[in-house]
C-alpha cells in the first residue's frame, strides 16, 4: 500500500482540524504529544477471540506477520492490564453481556476494534435470531476491519490506523472520543435492577 | 439389515419400519426407552454408539431422529420417536444409556422445547434460561422484540431441574443442585485463554483439585441450522466453512456428498481426488495448529511458533488455489469451484519434503521434553467404553482404542483406494491424544504422497441443474474432519429449501466428556485435556 | 583504569571539603537513592526490551523494532502508558492491603537491587551479614504476592496466591541452602568480601568445582522459581488463571508487579554472579598475564552488570524453552529431589573445605 493512501483517512483528518481550530498551549501540547507517543506506540490487545478471526489474530502474532515489531505481542488475558480489544468473531445474545462486561473491566484509555463481518454487523449470520448485529450495539468501537477473515495484513492495517487514532488524541484539557463514549454507555445502559445482581455474582467472571 | 428388522419387530410389534440408506423404525414414545435399552444390550444388536440425534419439527409433530451404530458389528440404524403434544411436548431420555445424549437432549429441548423424562439435566444449552420461545420451531417468532439484545448478566444457576416419571405414570418436575453453597466455585470462562475460544466451565474445587464441571456452552451460538432452512442448498454450503474453521474443507465436503447423495450427482473423479488432498492438507495444517496451542497452553510458546511456520505453507498452497486463508468455499455441490492452481503440485511436493524434518524438530522441543511428558502422560484418561458412550470420534476416541475413523468405517470418496493406517493407542491419556495426532499429520502426509502425481485429468465439477431441488426423504453423511466424524443430516420435503439441516459435530462430544476426564485432576490437568480436545467453540455452539 | 569508584571517593572528597560531614552524608544518600531509583528503572526497561528480542529470536521473529532505532525506545513508551494508565478502583476488596501489596513487592526487589556488588568499591550497604540480609528481604515479596491475592478478591488471584505463597515458601528452602553452602565455602557472608576473594580470577564455580557446580544447578533453578518464571510461572499461569495474582492490577500498580518480575530476575542472576562468578571481579586465567591485563582493564562494573546479564539470558531460555509444571509437580520436585541433593551438596562441601580438597 503506498504511504499516500495508508494516510488517507478522512475521518482522523477532521479530528486533527478539530483540534488545530482549537489551538494549544505550548507545554501542555508537548506533553501531550509525548503521551500519545507513548499511548499510541504501546497498545497491548487483550487476548480475546471468538472465532475463525481469532485463529488469524493467532497468525498475526506468529513469525510471518509477527505483531511484536510494533510492540503489540504483549497479549494480556487480564482486561484490567489491556489496552484494546479485538472483537475477533461473531458476538451472539449469550456473549453481548459478556462483551460488555470485559469492556467495561478495561482500564482507561481503552478502544475497541471490530475486526471480520461478524463483529461490524453479524456478517453471514445477520438473519440469526441469535446473532448481535455487529458488536458496535454492545460497546463503542474506534475501529472496523472487514474481512471474513480479514487478513493479518489487515489487522495490522486496523491496528496502525488504530495507533494514528490515538496520536491525535488530547490527554489535557480538549476531549474528542472520550465524551462520544460516555454518551454511547448513557445510551446502552445495562437494566438497573439486574446489575446488583451482577455484582454480587461478579468475583470470578469473564476474566 | 433384514434380520435386524425382524430381531426387532418380534420383541416390538408396535414398530414399524421404512427401509431407506439405513433402516427407520417408528415406534411410539410409551415403548421407546424399552427398545432403546435393547437396542443397546441385545448382543445381537449391540448398538454401542449413538452417532445423531437430531430433533425435528414435522408442522403436526415434534420428535427426534436418532441414529445409531455398533462399533463390533458395524451395521446401523434409524429410530424415529414423536409426539403430537405441542404445548407440553415429552419424550423419554435416554441419557442413561449413551452419556453423549445428555448434551444432546438438552439441545433438543432448547430447540425445539421436548422436555425428556427422567433426564438429569433439563436447562437450556445454548440460549439463556430466559429466552422467549425455541427457536427452530417452524412457528418460532424471530422478531427482536421478543428476545432484544441484552445487557444484564443472566442468573447464576446452583440448581436446575429434571423431570421423574411416576410409577403410575405422572411427571413431576424436581429440582436437583448443581452446586451446593458451601462449594468453592470457578468460574472459567467464557472468556478465559485456556478455553479456546468462549466457553464456560463452572468448575468447583477443593484447593487444586477439581470436584465437579458444569459446563456451559452457547456463546457463540449462531444459529447455523435455523439459518439454513431460510436458504437454498448452494447458499447453506458457506456455513460450513465457518463451523469448525480448521476443518473447512471438510466440513464443506461433508455437506456437499450429502446434497449430492440426495440428488444421485456422480463427482468427477479428478475433482474427488482434489477434494481429498485438500481434505488431508486441512487436517495437517488443524493438527498443526493443536500442537502449537496446546504446547502454549502448557506454558511452551515457542512450539507455536515452529509450528505456525508450517501451517503458513499449507495456507499459502490454499490461498494459491481458493484465494483464501481460512474460509475457503473450494468445494461446491458436484464438484470443486476452481481448478488447482499451477504450483499446487509443486508446493505440495515441497510442503511433503519439510514436514518430516518438521516433525523431528517437534518432537526434539516438546514431546521428548521431560516436563512436557509429566504433564500429559497419566492425564485425562479415558476409558475405550467412555469414549464410545460419550461418542467422542476422531484423533481423541482413537487415543483411547476406539477405531473410529470414518474413512475407515464408511469410505467416502476416494479413500477406500488409498492406503493409510489408522492410528490408534491403547492408553487414553493426553498423551496418546497428543501422539495420534503427530501420527495422523505422518499418515496425511502419506495420503498425499500417493494423490499428488496421480491428480487426473478431467472436469473439475459435475453438471448440476441452476436451481437445485431435493427429492422428499432425508439422509445422513459423515465425513472424518480433523476433529472426528462430522455428520450432516438433511431433510428435504421436494423443496428448492432445506426442511431441516443439522450438523453433527464433533467437537460438542468432546465438550461433552470434559467434565468426566478433568474429574478429580488439578486445575493444571483442565488445561492440559481441554487442550488435547482440541474443541473448536463454534463448531459446538454452531 | 575507569572505575565508578573513583568517582564516588572524589565525590565524597569534594562535598567534605565545603560542608559538614552529617549534611554531606544526607546528600550522598539522597544521590544513591536517586541514582538506585534511576538505574532500577532503566535497568528494568532494558530487561523488558531484551527479554522480548530474546523471546523473538527463539521464535524466528524479528521482536519490537519500530519503536526508536531497532525498537529499543518500545519498553519507554509502554513505561509512559502504563504510568498514565487508569487504576481501576475495586468494590469489595481490601482497600488498603490491595495498595500496598505492588508496593511490598517492589520495596522487596529495591532491597535486594541495593545489597549487589556493583563494582570493585562501590557497594552502596556492606555489611558483615550481606547475603544473609538479601536472602531475609527477598521474602518480603512473598508477602507481596500474597496480600496481592488475596486483597483482590477474585478466585483467580487467590490460587495464584496460594500457588505463589507454596511455591515460595518450597524454594526459598534451596535458594537458602545453596547460598549457605557457598557461605560456608567462601567462609564469610559480607558480600564485598566474597568478592574480595574471587578477585584473583578463582571464581567459586572453578575453585569449589563439583559441590559448587551443583550448587549453581540449584541455585539457578530455585531463582527461576523464585521470581516465578517458566518453567515456574504458575503463580501467574497465563492459561490457567488468567494472570495470576496480578489479574486485577492495573496502570502502574501492574507496572510495579511487571517491573519488579524483570528486576528479580536480574537480582537473581546477579547473586548468582556474585556466589559463583566471581561479582565484578574480571575473568583471569593463570598464566596469561597478557590476557589478564586486558580484563583488568575493563570496567568492574561492567564485568558484574554483563554476567547478570548472561546469566539472565540462559533464565529467559529456560522460559521460552520449557512447557510449565503442575502445582505436585512443583513441590515433588523441591521437597523429593533438590532439598536432599542440597543437604548432601552441603555435607560434600564442608568435607571439601575441611580437607581443602578445593583449588
Amino acid at each position: 500500500m503506498p504511504y499516500a493512501e495508508f494516510k488517507d483517512n478522512e475521518y482522523i483528518e477532521s479530528l486533527v482540524n478539530e483540534l488545530r481550530a482549537n489551538g494549544t498551549n505550548v507545554v501542555v501540547g508537548s506533553l501531550d504529544k509525548l503521551i500519545n507517543w507513548g499511548r499510541s506506540n504501546s497498545i497491548w490487545p487483550l487476548t480475546f477471540a471468538t472465532s475463525c478471526c481469532g485463529i488469524e489474530f493467532i497468525s498475526l502474532g506468529a513469525a510471518r506477520f509477527d505483531m511484536a515489531r510494533f510492540g503489540w505481542e504483549v497479549a494480556r488475558a487480564s482486561p484490567r492490564q489491556a489496552d484494546f480489544m479485538m472483537v475477533a468473531g461473531t458476538i451472539v445474545h449469550r456473549m453481548a453481556p459478556v462483551v460488555r462486561r470485559l469492556y467495561d473491566q478495561l482500564a482507561e484509555p481503552k478502544y475497541v476494534i471490530a475486526c471480520g463481518g461478524c463483529a461490524i454487523s453479524g456478517g453471514p449470520f445477520k438473519n440469526s435470531y441469535h446473532v448481535v448485529k455487529g458488536v458496535g450495539e454492545v460497546i463503542p468501537v474506534d475501529v472496523y476491519v472487514p474481512g471474513c477473515p480479514p487478513r493479518p495484513e489487515a489487522m495490522i492495517y486496523g491496528i496502525m490506523q488504530l495507533s494514528r487514532k490515538i496520536k491525535v488524541e488530547r490527554f489535557f484539557g480538549g476531549v474528542n472520543r472520550q465524551e462520544k463514549r460516555s454518551d454511547f454507555i448513557n445510551a446502552h445502559p445495562i437494566e438497573e435492577a439486574l446489575v446488583k445482581e451482577g455484582v454480587e455474582q461478579e468475583e470470578g467472571m469473564a476474566k | 439389515m433384514a434380520n435386524v428388522q425382524e430381531h426387532i419387530a418380534r420383541l416390538f410389534p408396535e414398530a414399524t419400519f421404512e427401509e431407506g440408506e439405513v433402516l427407520l423404525v417408528n415406534i411410539p414414545d410409551a415403548k421407546w426407552h424399552t427398545l432403546a435399552k435393547t437396542l443397546k444390550e441385545d448382543s445381537e444388536l449391540d448398538f454401542d454408539y449413538l452417532v445423531a440425534l437430531v430433533g425435528m419439527d414435522w408442522t403436526e409433530t415434534l420428535g427426534v431422529m436418532y441414529y445409531f451404530s455398533s462399533t463390533r458389528l458395524g451395521h446401523s440404524i434409524s429410530v424415529k420417536v414423536a409426539t403430537d403434544n405441542r404445548e407440553n411436548p415429552m419424550l423419554h431420555s435416554i441419557s442413561d444409556l449413551w452419556n453423549v445424549a445428555n448434551l444432546y437432549e438438552r439441545e433438543v429441548y432448547d430447540y425445539y422445547g421436548i422436555i425428556f423424562i427422567n433426564h438429569p439435566d433439563m436447562r437450556r444449552l445454548f440460549l439463556r434460561n430466559d429466552w422467549v420461545g425455541y427457536p427452530l420451531r417452524k412457528d418460532y417468532d424471530a422478531s427482536p422484540e421478543t428476545n432484544p439484545v441484552r445487557l444484564d448478566h443472566e442468573a447464576v444457576d446452583d440448581t436446575t431441574f429434571t423431570y421423574v416419571e411416576q410409577p403410575d405414570g405422572k411427571v413431576v418436575k424436581e429440582e436437583r443442585t448443581i452446586f451446593a453453597p458451601e462449594d468453592f466455585v470457578v468460574n472459567i470462562g467464557p472468556q478465559h485463554p485456556a478455553t479456546h475460544g468462549v466457553l464456560r466451565f463452572r468448575t468447583s474445587v477443593d484447593g487444586e483439585t477439581i470436584k465437579k464441571i458444569d459446563l456451559y456452552l452457547g456463546y457463540i451460538h449462531r444459529g447455523i441450522e435455523k439459518l439454513c432452512e431460510g436458504l437454498g442448498y448452494m447458499q447453506t454450503l458457506h456455513f460450513t466453512d465457518r463451523l469448525d474453521y480448521l476443518s473447512a474443507q471438510q466440513n464443506r465436503h461433508c455437506l456437499c456428498l450429502c446434497i449430492e447423495k440426495a440428488m444421485g450427482i456422480e463427482v468427477p473423479r479428478r475433482a474427488q481426488v482434489i477434494r481429498v488432498m485438500m481434505d488431508e492438507l486441512m487436517r495437517i495444517s488443524s493438527h498443526l495448529l493443536f500442537m502449537g496451542t496446546f504446547c502454549m497452553d502448557l506454558g511452551a510458546t515457542t512450539m507455536l511458533f515452529y509450528t505456525l511456520r508450517e501451517r503458513e505453507r499449507i495456507l499459502d498452497i490454499f490461498e494459491k488455489t481458493c484465494g483464501a486463508r481460512m474460509t475457503f468455499n473450494y468445494n461446491c455441490i458436484g464438484g470443486i469451484m476452481e481448478d488447482i492452481d499451477k504450483d499446487f503440485v509443486a508446493d505440495v511436493k515441497k510442503l511433503l519434503e519439510i514436514m518430516p524434518k518438521a516433525i523431528k524438530e517437534y518432537d526434539t522441543i516438546f514431546t521428548g521434553n521431560v516436563i512436557a511428558r509429566n504433564r500429559m502422560e497419566g492425564v485425562g484418561v479415558i476409558s475405550k467404553e467412555d469414549v464410545i458412550s460419550y461418542a467422542t470420534t476422531g484423533p481423541v476416541g482413537r487415543a483411547s482404542g476406539w477405531a473410529c475413523d470414518v474413512r475407515k468405517t464408511h469410505p467416502y470418496g476416494i479413500y477406500s483406494e488409498l492406503d493409510f493406517d489408522e492410528i490408534t493407542l491403547p492408553e487414553g491419556d493426553s498423551m496418546a491424544r497428543y501422539l495420534v495426532r503427530v501420527e495422523e499429520i505422518k499418515q496425511s502426509c502419506r495420503i498425499l504422497e500417493q494423490l499428488v502425481d496421480n491428480i487426473p485429468e478431467g472436469d473439475i465439477c459435475a453438471k448440476v441443474p441452476k436451481i437445485i431441488k431435493l427429492p422428499e426423504g432425508h439422509w445422513f453423511q459423515q465425513v472424518e474432519a480433523s476433529r472426528g466424524a462430522f455428520g450432516v443430516y438433511i431433510e428435504s420435503h421436494g423443496d428448492q429449501k432445506p426442511w431441516r439441516v443439522k450438523f453433527n459435530s464433533p467437537c460438542m462430544n468432546l465438550a461433552g466428556i470434559v467434565p468426566h476426564a478433568a474429574k478429580g485432576g488439578k486445575i493444571a490437568d483442565l488445561i492440559t485435556i481441554g487442550g488435547t480436545f482440541d474443541y473448536v467453540v463454534p463448531d459446538i455452539d454452531r | 583504569m575507569l572505575e565508578l569508584s573513583h568517582g564516588a571517593e572524589w565525590l565524597n572528597q569534594w562535598l567534605l571539603s565545603w560542608c559538614a560531614p552529617w549534611a554531606a552524608v544526607t546528600i550522598e544518600c539522597v544521590l544513591i537513592g536517586v541514582l538506585l531509583l534511576l538505574s532500577y528503572s532503566v535497568l528494568a526497561l532494558f530487561y523488558i526490551y531484551f527479554e522480548r528480542k530474546v523471546c523473538a529470536a527463539f521464535q524466528c521473529r524479528l521482536g519490537p523494532n519500530r519503536v526508536g532505532p531497532w525498537g529499543v525506545l518500545q519498553s519507554v513508551a509502554d513505561m509512559f502508558k502504563i504510568l498514565i494508565k487508569e487504576l481501576i478502583s475495586l468494590n469489595h476488596i481490601d482497600k488498603f492491603l490491595f495498595a500496598l501489596a505492588p508496593y511490598l513487592v517492589i520495596l522487596a526487589s529495591m532491597l535486594c537491587f541495593s545489597m549487589l556488588p556493583w563494582g570493585s568499591g562501590i557497594q552502596i550497604i556492606d555489611f558483615n551479614i550481606g547475603i544473609f540480609f538479601l536472602l531475609a528481604v527477598s521474602s518480603i515479596g512473598v508477602l507481596g504476592i500474597l496480600l496481592a491475592g488475596w486483597s483482590s478478591n477474585n478466585k483467580f488471584t487467590l490460587i495464584g496466591a496460594l500457588r505463589s505463597g507454596a511455591q515460595m515458601v518450597s524454594y526459598e528452602l534451596s535458594m537458602g541452602l545453596s547460598v549457605i553452602t557457598m557461605v560456608a565455602f567462601a567462609g564469610t557472608m559480607s558480600i564485598s568480601e566474597m568478592c574480595q576473594l574471587q578477585s584473583d580470577g578463582m571464581w567459586f564455580i572453578f575453585s569449589g568445582h563439583i559441590p559448587a557446580i551443583i550448587a549453581f544447578v540449584i541455585f539457578i533453578i530455585a531463582g527461576t522459581a523464585e521470581t516465578n518464571r517458566g518453567p515456574f510461572d504458575l503463580p501467574e499461569a497465563e492459561s490457567e488463571l488468567t494472570a495470576g495474582y496480578h489479574t486485577e492490577y492495573s496502570g502502574i500498580h501492574f507496572g510495579f508487579f511487571y517491573l519488579a518480575e524483570y528486576l528479580n530476575l536480574f537480582i537473581v542472576s546477579g547473586v548468582a554472579a556474585l556466589l559463583f562468578f566471581g561479582g565484578w571481579a574480571p575473568l583471569h586465567i593463570p598464566g596469561w598475564d597478557a590476557f589478564n591485563g586486558v580484563m583488568d582493564w575493563i570496567p568492574s562494573t561492567i564485568w558484574f552488570i554483563g554476567k547478570a546479564i548472561v546469566l539472565s539470558f540462559i533464565i529467559i531460555w529456560f522460559k521460552w524453552t520449557f512447557p510449565r509444571l503442575r502445582i505436585d509437580q512443583l513441590l515433588t520436585l523441591e521437597w523429593k529431589y533438590l532439598l536432599p541433593i542440597n543437604l548432601v551438596n552441603l555435607v560434600l562441601m564442608v568435607l571439601v573445605v575441611c580437607y581443602g580438597l578445593h583449588f
